[in-house]
């Protein structure tokens, strides 16, 4: 079980960093590195579209991160590294859409269809609720009476 | 009026269709330029080897005419395909062609070039990790800038640059910025 348990680590050990990013490439700084990292997360591989730099074998991926490592060695903030690439590429290289008027529609329409969907719910039953109590039951009548009472005598008898 | 309502499903599966369709249909690789309207960005590339020794592509080389800049590269295939058009192009003398022999060993460029001809006015050796093509906001190979004479990029053409895409959108576009 421990043995399990031991290999079980090792294979996580092994597969958490399946990053693309060659040795070569990395900053002898690890705190520099660790931040360049971060950064590439969050840009995207622009030929293979649904990756981030860093998890991409693609040259173009090999060449940005590369880049954004020169930047951060030169003494940018993590804003004027991504303000260079974004400049270069536009907001379609962030993996994180901003949040501006271009965008605004991708951001707030999920809420809004939440909110426009509970408006709809409650109207549908509370028109529901509402016409049910506002028709009350008709009276029964002398026969009905007399039927409900022998049910209600029969099953006591039981 | 009421019945309306029965209607909105059918109204939000339109809606979505068409996103749908139009999102389906589009290309993927297409980028939206933000370089458009910008200057050239600033490099200064050297020449490849067996070509003259001011034959580089500098920032300052792109004022003052109409121009392409090209970006190609040997170990590019579509660029292949591209060439021969590149080479009748410039044999119309409208426009002068420039070269970025992008993330390529200059040797390599040099060579591939005697091979399939060489239509470019200037051709700058842009060696991994690119660093001027990334300026130029470059996704891959071929694609094809027009620079107007202020030096200020006015079309980004991404792909190999056919006889109807010379026809139909590069032309006019240089025959417009021409007339300015």
């Amino acid at each position: 079980m421990r043995l399990l348990a031991l290999f079980a680590a090792a294979w996580l050990g092994l597969a958490m960093p399946a990053l693309a990013a060659e040795p070569s490439e990395m900053l002898k700084d690890p705190a520099l590195e660790k931040r360049a990292h971060a950064l590439g997360k969050d840009l995207r591989c622009l030929v293979c579209q649904s990756e981030s730099i860093e998890d991409s074998n693609a040259d173009l991926a090999r060449d940005l991160r590369i880049i954004v490592r020169e930047r951060i060695s030169a003494g940018d903030s993590d804003d004027q590294v991504m303000k260079f690439v974004v400049d270069r590429y536009g907001d379609y290289v962030l993996l994180n859409p901003p949040f501006k008027a271009t965008t605004l529609v991708l951001w707030v329409g999920p809420f809004v269809l939440f909110v426009v969907g509970l408006a709809v719910v409650w109207r549908v039953y509370g028109r529901r609720a509402a016409r049910a109590a506002t028709i009350a039951p008709a009276p029964l009548s002398a026969d009905e009476k007399r039927r409900l009472d022998a049910l209600l005598k029969d099953g006591a008898g039981k | 009026m009421r019945r309306l309502v029965y209607l909105l499903p059918v109204a939000v599966f339109g809606v979505l269709a068409l996103f749908f369709v139009r999102g389906l249909t589009l290309n993927p690789r297409d980028i939206p330029s933000v370089l458009i309207d910008k200057p050239v960005p600033e490099m200064n590339l050297a020449p490849l080897p067996g070509r003259p020794a001011d034959s580089g592509l500098a920032t300052a080389d792109l004022k003052g005419r109409v121009s392409m800049v090209n970006i190609f590269g040997s170990w590019c295939i579509a660029c292949v395909q591209e060439h021969p058009v590149l080479n009748w192009i410039k044999g119309q003398g409208i426009v002068s062609i420039h070269g970025i022999d992008w993330r390529d060993d200059p040797a390599e460029g040099a060579k591939w070039l005697r091979r399939n001809g060489d239509p470019y006015e200037r051709v700058g050796a842009d060696p991994p990790p690119g660093r001027t093509a990334v300026d130029f906001g470059v996704t891959g190979a071929p694609e094809t800038f027009i620079v107007d004479k202020q030096g200020v990029i006015r079309y980004k053409h991404i792909g190999p640059v056919t006889p109807e895409a010379w026809e139909k959108i590069l032309l006019p576009i240089i025959r417009e910025l021409e007339q300015k």
